[in-house]
């Protein structure tokens, strides 16, 4: 299988191609990238994947609706929509403060979402 | 009426910066004046993470720098009114302002800070044609919709125009559910980091059509359809290459402009590259006494760079009050030549400069494997390698204070030089 990738370490973006090569060390035989961080990004992307969600909750008591959360790890990119789902399901009640755990254990990934800001209770 | 020593209009990033860098100066009476219901500004309704790698070295969402920001300024003690609209500065630094709480206030200042960010271009800045239904949407404003009022703003989404907010909200809407269809961009390139589009719209199968814009929208009440067309290099649809997209909603990711109708009414000079103040190596405008910082000045891509160039506001406004500032009659002035669209600031009194004078900029095209030469009076003083440039990533310069009193001239410029 072979893959074609625009690294993001940095802002150079090289253009990465990556596919699998059983004679290689670490299994894969990566090229188009300009140094070596550019050989553990295509191989996480090609592996397991993860990433950052940052999203919304219901709040009640609260002068907004939405109260911003994110998960406090990245999480596999294959559940990011499973955990939206459960992440819409959820409502808090106002007074938060900024790193509050408002979901322990997200679908079993021990990712914790936790809330991006206070918001008093009005 | 109260007197402030240093009054800091908008309580953004740039303005929580300002506040905060002149109160560790010593200067005590300082206001931030904000319009909206809370500080933090903008960083508020940009709930993504990849905020605050080089302040803070960790990765952050807008409302966690925010509050990092709010909870210094509050600890330290600092004056700030919420709801509060500034009508009018004046060159003597009087600031006209209104409130329901307050009502007409004027109050006087030794010195000011604009740091009042910028807006969202809107599609009568870009002249789409067709009708004029609801459901187009500037791509901040629906951020603001659906981050912080809890309002889903449509279903069936096409986005015109790659920078960072339409590409933020491509993934945003996707993960609430609409289907995006398609991200139009008129230049050959995106204006957003590459990150963006990797993790924004690869990620998601979004495709971006480079080289596209929207010719037509169509829909009485509602966007019903519009219609995406190709264009050459001078910019203008391609005959023949027109594709209907059948959606409710067209968000527009089309540019921002710095909001500078304050600075106006205060006599300060507007640089018509950056749409912002002409700014001298602390952050003074052409009026004494009055400096800017952040967006107001030109749009940063990193808040980052706001929280940097605005502490050196607060700094230097805090030198002012203090009077320490040296006012030189000797000013060299910054150019910007071959394939830069802007360098900040725009003019330099060497007696203020620390051991660095950093200059900020934007090349107008992508480059790849460039150098960027600095030169004074014509005079080459530094050249850097540079893997790659992109107008959507600001560049920085560090000049050493020695290298540029050993060449003294009238003008310092910076230029591409393309690989031979």
């Amino acid at each position: 299988m072979t893959k074609d990738l625009v690294c993001i370490v940095c802002p150079v973006g090289c253009r990465l191609t990556i596919e699998k090569d059983d004679t290689a060390e670490n299994g894969y035989r990566i090229t188009g990238n300009t140094c070596k961080r550019g050989i553990n990004y295509a191989i996480e992307e090609m592996t397991h994947p993860t990433r950052m969600v940052p999203t919304t909750v219901k709040i009640e008591q609260a002068f907004l609706k939405r109260l911003p959360v994110r998960t406090d790890r990245p999480i596999d990119k294959k559940l990011i929509f499973e955990a939206m789902k459960v992440i819409n399901d959820f409502t808090c009640i106002a007074p938060i403060k900024m790193g509050d755990v408002l979901i322990e254990n997200i679908l079993g990934t021990e990712v914790n979402i936790i809330a991006t800001r206070s918001m008093d209770k009005v | 009426m109260k007197k402030y020593d240093i009054v800091v209009i908008g309580g953004g990033p740039a303005g929580l910066a300002a506040a905060i860098e002149a109160k560790k100066e010593g200067i005590d009476q300082i206001l931030v004046i904000e319009r909206d219901r809370e500080l933090g500004g903008i960083l508020q309704q940009c709930i993504h993470n990849g905020f605050g790698l080089h302040v803070f070295k960790e990765e952050l969402t807008g409302p966690e720098y925010a509050e990092r920001f709010i909870n210094e300024l509050r600890s330290l003690g600092i004056d700030y009114v919420l709801d509060t609209m500034v009508l009018e500065i004046t060159e003597d630094r009087t600031v006209h302002c209104v409130s329901s709480a307050d009502g007409y206030r004027i109050i006087e200042s030794q010195a000011v800070i604009l740091a009042m960010g910028c807006r969202e271009r809107t599609r009568g800045a870009i002249a789409i044609p067709g009708y004029r239904p609801a459901g187009v949407f500037n791509a901040g404003t629906a951020q603001r919709y659906m981050n912080m009022e809890g309002y889903m703003v449509g279903k069936k989404v096409v986005i015109l125009g790659s920078g960072d907010i339409g590409l933020i909200m491509a993934r945003r809407m996707t993960l609430e559910g609409a289907q995006v269809m398609a991200v139009a961009e008129l230049m050959p390139f995106s204006g957003g980091l590459t990150r963006n589009i990797v993790q924004c719209l690869d990620d998601y199968d979004i495709p971006l059509l480079l080289s596209h814009t929207i010719t037509k929208i169509e829909g009485k009440n509602r966007v019903e359809a519009v219609t995406v067309q190709a264009v050459d290099e001078n910019l203008k649809p391609i005959e023949g290459t027109e594709r209907v997209y059948e959606c409710d909603t067209l968000l527009l990711s089309v540019g921002l402009i710095p909001e500078n109708e304050l600075s106006r009414s205060a006599g300060v000079a507007i640089d018509n590259a950056t749409k912002g103040p002409i700014v001298n190596e602390s952050m003074e405008t052409s009026v004494e006494g009055i400096f800017a910082c952040g967006n107001v000045v030109h749009v940063h891509d990193l808040v980052d760079f706001v929280t940097e160039e605005s502490r050196r506001a607060g700094k230097a406004a805090a030198k002012y009050v203090k009077q320490e500032m040296a006012t030189s009659m000797a000013i060299l002035e910054t150019k910007a030549q071959e394939g830069i669209g802007y360098i900040v600031p725009q003019r330099i009194r060497m007696e203020n400069v620390g051991e660095q004078l950093p200059l900020l900029m934007r090349v107008r095209n992508v480059y790849h494997k460039a150098e960027l030469s600095v030169k004074i009076d014509g005079v080459e003083v530094k050249r850097l390698k540079k893997a790659h440039l992109a107008p959507g990533e600001m560049e920085r310069i560090d000049l050493p204070k020695a290298l540029i009193e050993a060449h003294l001239g009238k003008y310092i410029s910076v230029e591409v030089v393309k690989e031979a």
